[in-house]
């Protein structure tokens, strides 16, 4: 149990040499994963333990624990030291990525320990999306198992070019060579399906230290380095980046007078160097570097992995979520896409519903296909899906509201990986790799017309809108908007009236009333809604719609002041009491399945342009409410 | 092999000039020797950056991120070490302006004088703003850690946080806290959500990804963030070496008034101290690894002087960092994590 790791006799021979030693050191930064159970924290502990990372208090703490919770009988229990919260502890599982640090007289380390629990796959993913290398565990007495190559798939995906296959436990099977063999036989196949073009494999057993620090007695077959040279000595090239072309995705504008103008950011690609001639994306406009501004002077250059201010020779428009990029050499630019998304949330994807879409420091919303399909990630088979479901991988076409500034996620992490966040939740609901721009985004102008929608409006000497009328079934939505169209009809006023159940006739028939299908019919209404209004007309809307988020989405498709939310405002009781359609009865006694105000949501607007309470008012005195708020209609 | 070997040398030496494209597509899997050759060619900028760098780099885009997204951020800053450096490179991140966000000092009157010497001239050289928040509660109540144990840093710190953050309505705040100071902290996101009523539910922590961090929140919702998560206490003191950072000068070692009780070796800072019958204080030889209330901060006897003596101390220590701290002990192994849950940094 001695730690081999000595601490380095220069800290105490000759501190400032040790230092200048430390301060050159280089950082890698690998990830364990695999199975519940395969040892991973245990093999972590053993590494911290041999690197002398463990202090003698902690060791106390850790002997007691052992005793006490440890799953080792008398022994040390290393998982101890890495299971870090209370539920872990107590249920002998790792629930969250740790990270943990070490150093050797080579290398610095921050390894980060993933659950093997698929339920925790996105707290996994979390510790592989900044890691150079993984070690993959496998229990030599299981094989590789559904974990094993789940994990292999995901590390492969967000470009983990380093796999170690460690063939932990080796102590339980006698340090059997043929069993071991067959294991990685059986992985070597299973690499080559998914892509993986090679891998480290080694016998080890974290618990009694085999292969760890120095080749074991009790595996003289094996000829490969131990596990912490190969840590140190493993080729990473972190410079890889600094040789593609330069990109500085723009973070902040630092303004502290008129005299100075610099954009902040962390280079993601190249080097810089003033009199460099560049371009900001997605503008096109170009200009030259004048200085790299720093807390301690100008730097003559500065390179990917750093965060710099630079200043340009003229006055350029830039801001947040531009990207400055080499003149002759720029990223492309597009709003749609096809991606591989990792769905990392309870609640499944809602194809058609508008979310934030994350990339680098550019937010955009972002609408997402029904995915082309799943992967099964055991026999890599593509499966047809609706939805992706908590923990599914799939690809699919997605569009934003506005272009971007990308590349491939092969070609840059930076530029092609994105995260997906829930408007409502503000959850982080899933994560993306861009694969490449769809053809149609490029190819599919808008064909400019000589009759604009300003000609349209003019010609008929009103302003267009859309009313949108929204409220629960039975709250008088038709009612209303058919009342307040029949007003603008006597004041001579072009209009169009679209009604739920009447779209749903024709251009939405296909549409049931899922919650994908709500989200669905309201954007085909929202751009009707759109076409209409650039003709010129005042469009009223009557549709339940149900969802903020859909509301928001055909708000934001339309110049500002065109929308109008207009919230027909009746409790639940009263609605369900009128139940003109009968449709209340059905749905409480079942035969109806995702009725608004029952079993499906309603949210409320927060904000409405107009909110008309029809408890205390007539259709005809709502009318006129609404009619009177419009006023000018020019 | 010969062969193509000696055309990679002629290409290295000649001046035509070269489709980068070409060569660019080699260097996905050459050999490292030719692979050299043309990278030094090719990309005469590129070099490794050192660790240092890279965490620094790391922390600048973290602060960087928050200013951009956050309606009012604001940094916590204690004045230990790691306080110091959090502070440099909030310094370096906004240069030339000062960092856009003013410092909060969750006081508990019982903090070492030199540390409030040290916080005032920071401020002022930072340019910054600085918020002092005595909890009034307990400065009524008159709550010190020699009457009231746990219930000193409950209310002075978790709750004076608590209620500076809110009076002020900051929704984002920085911490100096590290990953490798403690278990929970091991766990925790560089971005953490606290709920209206500051609590942290480690078993539902958004995913974060690369270096993509949501920062959005509902209302009354908060983040606390942690720039300095990767950093280790090595890397701190190498940096605070390099850079030449100011720290308070009770991490070096002088003579100073001591008593000892219950194995803690303690400072007699002021007046306040009281003193235990049959308690002279004597004048020893130490220094602090961690600052916190003087009264509940271990000293270590010892002759480090200079940060290199300092770091040497360090790295030859047998017990861990916080082990000087009275604040972790209580409650067992997961008190770090229970008092986050309730608001706690």
């Amino acid at each position: 149990m001695d730690p081999i790791y000595k601490t380095d006799a220069l800290i105490a021979e000759d501190i400032d040499a040790y230092l200048e030693q430390h301060q050159h050191k280089s950082l890698l930064r690998f990830i364990t994963c695999g199975s519940v159970d395969d040892g991973k924290s245990t093999l972590i502990g053993r590494l911290l333990y041999d690197s002398k990372m463990i202090f003698e208090d902690q060791l106390d703490a850790l002997q007691a624990d052992s005793k006490r919770v440890g799953t080792q009988g008398q022994e040390i229990d290393f998982a101890l030291l890495v299971d870090g919260l209370a539920a872990e502890r107590e249920q002998g599982i790792t629930i969250d990525v740790a990270y943990r640090f070490f150093a050797t007289e080579k290398r610095k380390f921050i390894v980060a320990d993933c659950p093997g629990h698929e339920q925790y796959t996105r707290n996994m993913f979390t510790g592989a999306s900044t890691a150079d290398l993984a070690v993959i565990l496998i229990d030599a007495r299981k094989g590789v198992l559904v974990q094993t190559r789940r994990h292999s798939y995901l590390c492969n995906l967000i470009g983990i070019k380093n796999i170690v296959l460690a063939v932990n436990k080796m102590d339980l099977i006698d340090y059997d060579q043929a069993r071991y063999d067959a294991i990685v036989a059986d992985y070597a196949a299973f690499a080559a399906e998914i892509g993986i073009k090679s891998f480290t494999p080694m016998p080890i057993s974290g618990f009694k230290g085999d292969n760890i620090t120095a080749n074991s007695a009790n595996t003289p077959w094996y000829t490969g380095k131990p596990l912490i040279e190969h840590l140190e000595t493993v080729e990473i090239d972190n410079t890889t980046d600094q040789m593609k072309p330069f990109r500085l995705p723009v973070q902040w504008v630092n303004r502290p007078n008129l005299d100075f103008r610099g954009f902040s950011g962390l280079i993601s690609g190249g080097s810089v160097k003033p009199g460099d001639a560049i371009r900001v994306l997605p503008g096109g406009k170009t200009s030259t570097i004048t200085k790299i501004v720093t807390l301690e002077g100008e730097l003559d250059v500065a390179v990917a992995g750093q965060s710099v201010t630079v200043c340009f020779a003229d006055e350029v428009d830039c801001s947040r979520g531009n990207v400055i990029a080499t003149a002759d050499n720029p990223p492309e630019v597009s709003d749609q896409f096809e991606a591989t998304i990792v769905w990392m949330d309870d609640d499944a994807l809602h194809v058609g519903r508008s979310y934030w879409l994350k990339l680098g420091t550019q937010t955009v919303s972002v609408t997402i296909q029904q995915p082309k399909y799943t992967i099964n990630v055991n026999t890599m088979d593509h499966l047809a899906a609706k939805t992706l479901e908590l923990n599914a991988i799939g690809v699919a076409e997605l569009s934003t509201d506005k272009p971007i500034v990308f590349e491939a996620y092969a070609d840059s992490r930076t530029l092609g990986g994105f995260i997906l966040i829930d408007k409502i939740t503000n959850r982080t609901v899933g994560a993306g790799m861009l694969h490449f721009s769809l053809r149609r985004a490029q190819n599919v102008h808008w064909q400019p017309t000589d009759i604009n929608r300003e000609d349209h409006s003019a010609l008929k000497n009103q302003k267009p809108r859309v009313l949108w009328f929204t409220g629960l079934s039975g709250s008088g939505k038709s009612t209303i908007a058919n009342e307040v169209e029949k007003q603008l009809h006597l004041m001579n006023r072009h209009t169009f009236l679209l009604d739920g159940d009447n779209v749903r006739h024709g251009l939405n028939r296909d549409l049931g009333f899922t919650e994908a299908d709500r989200i669905e019919n309201i954007r085909r209404v929202g751009e009707v809604a759109k076409l209409m209004a650039d003709a010129g007309l005042i469009v009223l809307t009557a549709f339940i719609s149900p969802f903020r988020a859909e509301r928001d989405m055909v708000r934001k498709m339309l110049p500002e002041g065109e929308f109008i939310e207009i919230f027909v405002d009746t409790p639940l009781e009263v609605a369900e009491a009128r139940d003109v359609k009968g449709l209340y009865k059905k749905a409480r006694s079942g035969q109806l399945k995702n009725f608004t105000g029952i079993d499906s949501p309603y949210e409320a607007p927060e904000n409405p342009e107009i909110r008309v309470n029809t408890v205390e008012m007539t259709p005809a005195e709502a009318a006129e409410h609404i009619i009177r708020k419009l006023l000018p209609l020019k | 092999m010969r062969g193509r070997r000696y055309d990679f040398q002629r290409w290295a030496n000649s001046s035509y000039q070269i489709d980068n494209r070409f060569f660019l597509e080699r260097l996905k899997n050459p050999c490292s020797a030719t692979r050299n050759i043309i990278q030094e060619r090719l990309f005469p900028m590129t070099r490794n950056l050192t660790h240092l760098e890279r965490l620094e780099a790391e922390s600048i885009h973290i602060m960087r991120e928050v200013v951009a997204e956050a309606e009012k951020p604001v940094m916590l800053y204690s004045v230990g070490k790691d306080s110091a450096v959090m502070l440099h490179l909030a310094r370096k991140a906004f240069f030339p302006s000062p960092p856009p966000f003013p410092l909060l000092h969750v006081d508990t009157t019982w903090k070492f004088q030199e540390m409030y010497k040290l916080r005032d001239r920071m401020a002022q050289e930072s340019g910054m703003e600085l918020l002092v928040y005595q909890n009034p509660e307990a400065k009524e109540r008159g709550i010190n850690p020699f009457d009231h144990g746990p219930l000193h840093t409950d209310m002075w710190k978790t709750e004076g946080l608590k209620q500076a953050l809110d009076l002020y309505g900051f929704d984002a705040a920085f911490g100096g806290a590290r990953r490798d100071e403690e278990k929970s902290r091991a766990k925790e996101r560089i971005f953490s959500f606290r709920t209206a009523t500051h609590g942290w539910d480690p078993k539902n922590q958004r995913p974060e990804l690369w270096n993509l961090y949501n920062a959005k929140k509902a209302k009354g919702e908060s983040i606390r963030i942690f720039p300095i998560s990767n950093w280790t206490e090595l890397d701190i003191w190498q940096y605070i070496h390099l850079n030449d950072i100011p720290i308070v000068p009770l991490y070096f070692s002088a003579k100073r008034p001591t008593v000892e009780r219950d194995g803690l070796l303690l400072m007699v800072d002021d007046e306040r101290f009281p003193l235990q019958e049959g308690e002279v204080p004597v004048d020893r030889s130490i220094r602090f690894r961690t600052l916190g209330c003087y009264p509940l901060t271990g000293a270590v006897e010892s002759e480090a002087r200079t940060l290199p003596e300092v770091i040497q101390e360090m790295l030859l220590t047998t017990t861990s960092e916080r082990q000087g701290r009275v604040i972790d002990k209580d409650g067992g192994d997961a008190s770090m994590e229970k008092k986050k849950q309730e608001g706690y940094f």
